[in-house]
Protein backbone atom coordinates (compact mmCIF):
# COMPACT_ATOMS: atom_id res chain seq x y z
CA UNK A 1 0.00 0.00 0.00
CA UNK A 2 1.54 3.37 -0.67
CA UNK A 3 1.71 5.63 2.07
CA UNK A 4 1.49 9.11 1.76
CA UNK A 5 4.10 10.86 4.04
CA UNK A 6 4.04 14.55 2.89
CA UNK A 7 -0.21 14.45 3.31
CA UNK A 8 0.29 13.25 6.89
CA UNK A 9 2.53 15.77 8.12
CA UNK A 10 0.83 18.61 6.29
CA UNK A 11 -2.18 17.24 8.80
CA UNK A 12 -0.61 17.49 11.74
CA UNK A 13 1.67 20.42 10.78
CA UNK A 14 -1.76 22.68 9.77
CA UNK A 15 -3.87 21.14 12.87
CA UNK A 16 -4.86 24.43 15.07
CA UNK A 17 -2.91 26.31 13.29
CA UNK A 18 -3.91 29.26 11.46
CA UNK A 19 -0.29 30.79 9.70
CA UNK A 20 1.77 28.24 7.78
CA UNK A 21 3.66 27.70 5.00
CA UNK A 22 1.59 26.61 2.04
CA UNK A 23 4.17 26.67 -0.50
CA UNK A 24 4.40 24.06 -2.83
CA UNK A 25 8.68 23.90 -3.27
CA UNK A 26 11.01 24.64 -0.51
CA UNK A 27 13.31 27.77 0.32
CA UNK A 28 16.77 27.77 0.72
CA UNK A 29 17.29 28.89 4.79
CA UNK A 30 18.59 32.06 3.56
CA UNK A 31 15.45 32.78 2.36
CA UNK A 32 13.51 32.84 5.17
CA UNK A 33 15.26 36.87 6.11
CA UNK A 34 12.89 38.24 3.94
CA UNK A 35 10.46 37.21 6.32
CA UNK A 36 12.19 38.38 9.06
CA UNK A 37 12.31 42.10 6.82
CA UNK A 38 8.39 41.59 6.79
CA UNK A 39 8.63 41.12 11.05
CA UNK A 40 10.92 43.86 11.53
CA UNK A 41 8.35 46.00 9.62
CA UNK A 42 5.22 44.19 11.86
CA UNK A 43 7.04 45.00 14.44
CA UNK A 44 7.95 48.82 14.32
CA UNK A 45 4.49 49.40 13.48
CA UNK A 46 2.71 47.21 16.34
CA UNK A 47 5.00 50.09 18.58
CA UNK A 48 4.94 52.69 16.94
CA UNK A 49 0.57 51.92 16.78
CA UNK A 50 0.89 51.43 20.53
CA UNK A 51 -1.10 48.74 19.95
CA UNK A 52 1.40 46.28 22.16
CA UNK A 53 0.73 48.86 25.00
CA UNK A 54 -0.97 47.29 28.19
CA UNK A 55 -2.76 50.45 28.69
CA UNK A 56 -4.36 50.58 24.77
CA UNK A 57 -5.57 46.43 25.36
CA UNK A 58 -7.22 48.01 28.81
CA UNK A 59 -8.64 51.10 27.22
CA UNK A 60 -10.11 49.02 24.44
CA UNK A 61 -11.81 46.02 26.97
CA UNK A 62 -13.03 48.77 28.93
CA UNK A 63 -14.24 50.33 25.50
CA UNK A 64 -12.86 54.04 27.03
CA UNK A 65 -10.81 54.48 23.10
CA UNK A 66 -11.77 54.13 19.61
CA UNK A 67 -8.25 53.00 18.31
CA UNK A 68 -7.43 49.32 18.34
CA UNK A 69 -10.99 49.00 17.24
CA UNK A 70 -9.52 51.33 14.40
CA UNK A 71 -6.66 49.44 13.88
CA UNK A 72 -8.13 46.26 14.26
CA UNK A 73 -11.36 47.27 11.78
CA UNK A 74 -9.02 48.79 9.13
CA UNK A 75 -6.43 46.07 9.07
CA UNK A 76 -9.13 43.60 8.54
CA UNK A 77 -10.98 45.66 5.36
CA UNK A 78 -7.32 46.22 3.86
CA UNK A 79 -6.81 42.58 4.18
CA UNK A 80 -9.87 41.84 2.81
CA UNK A 81 -9.86 44.03 -0.26
CA UNK A 82 -6.22 42.95 -1.34
CA UNK A 83 -6.91 39.00 -0.73
CA UNK A 84 -9.90 39.56 -2.96
CA UNK A 85 -7.70 41.04 -5.42
CA UNK A 86 -5.47 38.31 -5.36
CA UNK A 87 -7.93 35.77 -6.30
CA UNK A 88 -10.23 37.62 -8.36
CA UNK A 89 -7.18 38.39 -10.69
CA UNK A 90 -5.29 35.05 -9.84
CA UNK A 91 -1.81 36.94 -8.51
CA UNK A 92 0.61 34.06 -7.89
CA UNK A 93 3.62 34.32 -5.72
CA UNK A 94 6.66 35.65 -6.58
CA UNK A 95 7.34 32.08 -7.16
CA UNK A 96 4.45 31.80 -9.78
CA UNK A 97 2.41 29.28 -7.43
CA UNK A 98 -0.83 30.09 -7.12
CA UNK A 99 -1.95 31.50 -3.44
CA UNK A 100 -3.25 28.93 -1.22
CA UNK A 101 -5.31 29.76 2.14
CA UNK A 102 -6.99 26.41 3.28
CA UNK A 103 -10.36 26.89 5.33
CA UNK A 104 -10.23 26.12 8.77
CA UNK A 105 -13.43 24.14 10.05
CA UNK A 106 -15.26 24.94 12.95
CA UNK A 107 -15.14 23.12 16.21
CA UNK A 108 -15.54 23.97 20.27
CA UNK A 109 -11.76 24.66 20.80
CA UNK A 110 -12.68 28.29 18.79
CA UNK A 111 -15.11 28.89 21.94
CA UNK A 112 -13.26 27.55 25.33
CA UNK A 113 -9.52 28.33 23.56
CA UNK A 114 -10.89 31.79 22.55
CA UNK A 115 -12.24 32.75 25.87
CA UNK A 116 -8.89 31.76 27.79
CA UNK A 117 -6.80 33.56 25.48
CA UNK A 118 -9.32 36.81 25.85
CA UNK A 119 -8.33 36.44 29.31
CA UNK A 120 -4.59 35.94 28.66
CA UNK A 121 -4.49 38.95 26.65
CA UNK A 122 -6.71 41.39 29.40
CA UNK A 123 -4.04 40.35 31.97
CA UNK A 124 -0.31 40.31 29.91
CA UNK A 125 -1.83 43.42 27.56
CA UNK A 126 -0.37 41.14 24.71
CA UNK A 127 -1.48 38.36 21.84
CA UNK A 128 1.82 36.60 20.57
CA UNK A 129 2.89 39.31 18.26
CA UNK A 130 3.20 42.30 20.58
CA UNK A 131 4.92 39.63 23.16
CA UNK A 132 7.57 39.32 21.11
CA UNK A 133 7.52 43.42 20.05
CA UNK A 134 7.74 43.94 24.05
CA UNK A 135 10.78 42.27 24.28
CA UNK A 136 12.44 43.99 21.57
CA UNK A 137 11.48 47.19 22.72
CA UNK A 138 13.30 46.77 26.06
CA UNK A 139 10.17 45.31 28.25
CA UNK A 140 12.79 42.41 29.49
CA UNK A 141 10.40 40.37 31.90
CA UNK A 142 8.33 39.82 29.17
CA UNK A 143 10.46 37.06 28.93
CA UNK A 144 8.89 35.89 31.61
CA UNK A 145 5.08 35.86 29.61
CA UNK A 146 6.69 34.46 26.45
CA UNK A 147 8.03 31.69 28.01
CA UNK A 148 5.16 30.60 29.97
CA UNK A 149 3.23 31.47 26.71
CA UNK A 150 4.94 28.21 25.41
CA UNK A 151 4.35 26.48 28.69
CA UNK A 152 0.94 26.89 27.96
CA UNK A 153 1.46 25.63 24.28
CA UNK A 154 3.35 22.75 25.36
CA UNK A 155 0.81 21.68 28.32
CA UNK A 156 -2.32 22.22 25.19
CA UNK A 157 -0.56 20.20 22.94
CA UNK A 158 0.14 17.32 26.41
CA UNK A 159 -3.35 16.99 26.70
CA UNK A 160 -5.13 17.86 23.51
CA UNK A 161 -6.81 14.35 23.44
CA UNK A 162 -8.27 15.12 26.21
CA UNK A 163 -10.26 18.03 25.93
CA UNK A 164 -13.51 18.57 23.73
CA UNK A 165 -13.26 19.95 20.44
CA UNK B 1 8.53 65.40 9.23
CA UNK B 2 10.43 63.49 11.77
CA UNK B 3 8.21 63.75 14.60
CA UNK B 4 5.65 62.64 12.33
CA UNK B 5 7.00 59.68 12.67
CA UNK B 6 7.93 59.29 16.41
CA UNK B 7 4.58 60.48 17.89
CA UNK B 8 2.19 57.45 18.01
CA UNK B 9 0.17 56.48 14.33
CA UNK B 10 -3.04 57.07 14.04
CA UNK B 11 -5.44 53.87 13.66
CA UNK B 12 -6.12 54.60 9.60
CA UNK B 13 -2.19 54.43 9.01
CA UNK B 14 -1.40 51.40 11.60
CA UNK B 15 -4.10 49.60 10.62
CA UNK B 16 -3.78 49.33 6.69
CA UNK B 17 -0.22 48.87 7.13
CA UNK B 18 -0.98 45.83 9.32
CA UNK B 19 -3.40 44.45 6.79
CA UNK B 20 -0.80 44.35 4.16
CA UNK B 21 1.08 41.84 5.76
CA UNK B 22 -1.38 39.60 4.65
CA UNK B 23 -1.11 39.68 1.01
CA UNK B 24 2.62 40.45 1.24
CA UNK B 25 3.13 37.09 2.70
CA UNK B 26 0.80 34.98 0.31
CA UNK B 27 2.69 36.80 -1.99
CA UNK B 28 6.23 36.15 -1.45
CA UNK B 29 6.06 32.23 -0.53
CA UNK B 30 2.21 31.49 0.36
CA UNK B 31 2.51 32.08 3.98
CA UNK B 32 -0.61 32.43 5.83
CA UNK B 33 -0.32 35.04 8.22
CA UNK B 34 -0.60 34.02 12.01
CA UNK B 35 2.19 34.62 15.08
CA UNK B 36 1.11 32.94 17.76
CA UNK B 37 2.45 29.28 15.82
CA UNK B 38 5.63 30.29 16.41
CA UNK B 39 5.13 29.35 20.02
CA UNK B 40 3.70 25.54 18.73
CA UNK B 41 6.98 25.41 16.66
CA UNK B 42 9.53 26.46 19.47
CA UNK B 43 7.89 23.23 21.42
CA UNK B 44 8.01 20.88 18.25
CA UNK B 45 12.02 22.25 17.89
CA UNK B 46 12.91 22.36 21.57
CA UNK B 47 10.61 19.68 23.53
CA UNK B 48 8.44 17.25 21.37
CA UNK B 49 8.32 14.75 24.08
CA UNK B 50 6.86 12.01 21.54
CA UNK B 51 3.81 14.18 22.50
CA UNK B 52 1.94 13.57 18.91
CA UNK B 53 1.00 17.25 18.15
CA UNK B 54 4.42 18.13 18.07
CA UNK B 55 5.25 15.26 15.35
CA UNK B 56 5.37 17.29 12.33
CA UNK B 57 8.42 18.59 10.47
CA UNK B 58 8.93 22.30 11.86
CA UNK B 59 11.52 22.95 9.59
CA UNK B 60 9.28 23.54 7.02
CA UNK B 61 7.98 26.57 9.30
CA UNK B 62 11.39 28.13 9.91
CA UNK B 63 9.98 31.23 8.12
CA UNK B 64 7.67 32.01 10.89
CA UNK B 65 10.37 32.10 13.27
CA UNK B 66 11.89 34.27 11.30
CA UNK B 67 9.22 36.35 10.82
CA UNK B 68 8.97 36.56 14.98
CA UNK B 69 12.60 37.20 14.93
CA UNK B 70 11.94 40.26 12.71
CA UNK B 71 8.96 41.52 15.33
CA UNK B 72 11.34 41.27 17.92
CA UNK B 73 14.24 43.48 16.21
CA UNK B 74 11.53 45.60 14.67
CA UNK B 75 9.99 46.16 18.75
CA UNK B 76 14.10 46.93 19.60
CA UNK B 77 14.78 49.07 16.50
CA UNK B 78 11.15 51.35 16.79
CA UNK B 79 12.24 51.76 20.68
CA UNK B 80 15.62 52.86 20.17
CA UNK B 81 15.20 55.36 17.11
CA UNK B 82 11.75 55.87 16.51
CA UNK B 83 10.90 56.76 20.28
CA UNK B 84 8.37 59.15 21.39
CA UNK B 85 9.18 61.29 24.75
CA UNK B 86 5.94 61.55 25.34
CA UNK B 87 3.70 58.90 27.85
CA UNK B 88 1.19 56.66 26.41
CA UNK B 89 -1.73 59.58 26.33
CA UNK B 90 -4.33 57.23 28.20
CA UNK B 91 -7.99 57.87 28.87
CA UNK B 92 -9.00 59.74 32.07
CA UNK B 93 -11.18 57.15 33.54
CA UNK B 94 -8.68 54.37 33.21
CA UNK B 95 -6.08 56.56 34.88
CA UNK B 96 -8.13 57.31 37.54
CA UNK B 97 -8.78 53.28 38.39
CA UNK B 98 -4.77 52.85 37.48
CA UNK B 99 -4.39 54.95 40.31
CA UNK B 100 -6.00 54.02 42.51
CA UNK B 101 -4.74 50.38 42.00
CA UNK B 102 -1.13 52.03 42.62
CA UNK B 103 0.32 52.60 38.64
CA UNK B 104 1.23 56.07 37.94
CA UNK B 105 4.19 55.24 35.59
CA UNK B 106 2.88 55.61 31.75
CA UNK B 107 6.27 56.19 30.52
CA UNK B 108 6.39 51.93 29.29
CA UNK B 109 4.53 50.01 26.82
CA UNK B 110 3.96 47.47 30.11
CA UNK B 111 2.98 49.23 33.13
CA UNK B 112 6.72 49.12 35.07
CA UNK B 113 4.64 49.16 38.37
CA UNK B 114 2.79 46.03 37.80
CA UNK B 115 5.53 43.95 35.19
CA UNK B 116 8.96 44.34 37.09
CA UNK B 117 11.01 41.45 37.84
CA UNK B 118 10.56 42.04 41.89
CA UNK B 119 6.97 41.63 41.02
CA UNK B 120 7.64 38.25 39.68
CA UNK B 121 8.12 37.18 43.67
CA UNK B 122 4.56 38.63 44.76
CA UNK B 123 0.95 36.90 43.55
CA UNK B 124 -0.06 39.73 41.62
CA UNK B 125 2.89 39.45 39.57
CA UNK B 126 2.66 35.76 39.24
CA UNK B 127 -0.55 35.89 38.11
CA UNK B 128 -0.63 38.83 35.45
CA UNK B 129 2.84 38.09 34.19
CA UNK B 130 3.17 33.99 34.19
CA UNK B 131 -0.99 32.79 34.44
CA UNK B 132 -1.86 35.70 31.78
CA UNK B 133 1.26 34.06 29.16
CA UNK B 134 -0.12 30.63 29.97
CA UNK B 135 -3.56 31.52 29.27
CA UNK B 136 -2.83 33.08 26.12
CA UNK B 137 -0.13 30.05 24.86
CA UNK B 138 -2.71 27.51 25.61
CA UNK B 139 -5.63 29.58 25.30
CA UNK B 140 -4.19 30.69 21.39
CA UNK B 141 -2.80 27.13 20.29
CA UNK B 142 -6.66 25.71 22.09
CA UNK B 143 -8.40 28.21 19.82
CA UNK B 144 -6.50 27.30 16.59
CA UNK B 145 -4.93 30.85 15.85
CA UNK B 146 -4.95 34.61 17.48
CA UNK B 147 -5.49 38.05 17.03
CA UNK B 148 -3.32 37.67 13.65
CA UNK B 149 -4.45 34.69 12.63
CA UNK B 150 -8.46 34.48 13.67
CA UNK B 151 -8.98 38.20 14.01
CA UNK B 152 -6.74 39.36 10.71
CA UNK B 153 -6.13 36.31 8.31
CA UNK B 154 -9.44 34.75 9.17
CA UNK B 155 -11.83 37.39 9.04
CA UNK B 156 -10.40 38.86 5.89
CA UNK B 157 -10.45 35.72 3.79
CA UNK B 158 -14.49 35.34 5.03
CA UNK B 159 -14.07 32.34 7.15
CA UNK B 160 -16.75 32.69 9.85
CA UNK B 161 -15.20 30.28 12.47
CA UNK B 162 -12.84 32.84 12.85
CA UNK B 163 -15.22 35.31 13.31
CA UNK B 164 -16.79 33.60 16.11
CA UNK B 165 -13.23 32.86 17.32
CA UNK B 166 -12.63 36.65 17.84
CA UNK B 167 -16.02 37.44 19.10
CA UNK B 168 -14.61 35.02 22.35
CA UNK B 169 -11.45 36.41 22.76
CA UNK B 170 -13.32 39.65 23.43
CA UNK B 171 -15.68 38.11 25.18
CA UNK B 172 -13.08 36.88 27.51
CA UNK B 173 -11.05 40.03 27.43
CA UNK B 174 -13.80 41.97 28.51
CA UNK B 175 -14.67 39.29 31.62
CA UNK B 176 -11.25 39.37 32.55
CA UNK B 177 -10.72 43.17 32.57
CA UNK B 178 -13.61 44.80 33.61
CA UNK B 179 -14.80 41.93 36.33
CA UNK B 180 -11.78 40.17 37.50
CA UNK B 181 -8.40 42.26 36.59
CA UNK B 182 -9.87 44.82 39.61
CA UNK B 183 -10.02 41.79 42.21
CA UNK B 184 -6.14 41.19 40.82
CA UNK B 185 -4.57 44.05 41.38
CA UNK B 186 -5.99 45.00 45.01
CA UNK B 187 -3.56 41.96 45.71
Amino acid sequence: MKTVETNTDFEVRSLDTMGMNEMERREATFLNLKYAVVGVAFGIILVKSEVISWFRIQEMFRLQSFHMYGVIGSAIVTAMITVWLIRRFNIKTVYGEPVHIHPKPFNKGLVFGGLLFGCGWALTGACPGPLYAQIGSGATVTVVTLLSAVAGTWVYGKIRDRLPH
Amino acid sequence: MLSTITAPWPWYVSGPLIGLTVPLLLLLGNKTFGVSSSLRHICAACFPSDIPFFQYDWRKETWNLFFVAGILGGGFLAAHFLIDPNPVAVNPQLQEFLKANGVSDYSGMVPHDLFNWPALGTLKGLILMVGGGFLVGFGTRYAGGCTSGHSIMGISTLQWPSLVATMCFMAGGFIMANLVLPFILRL
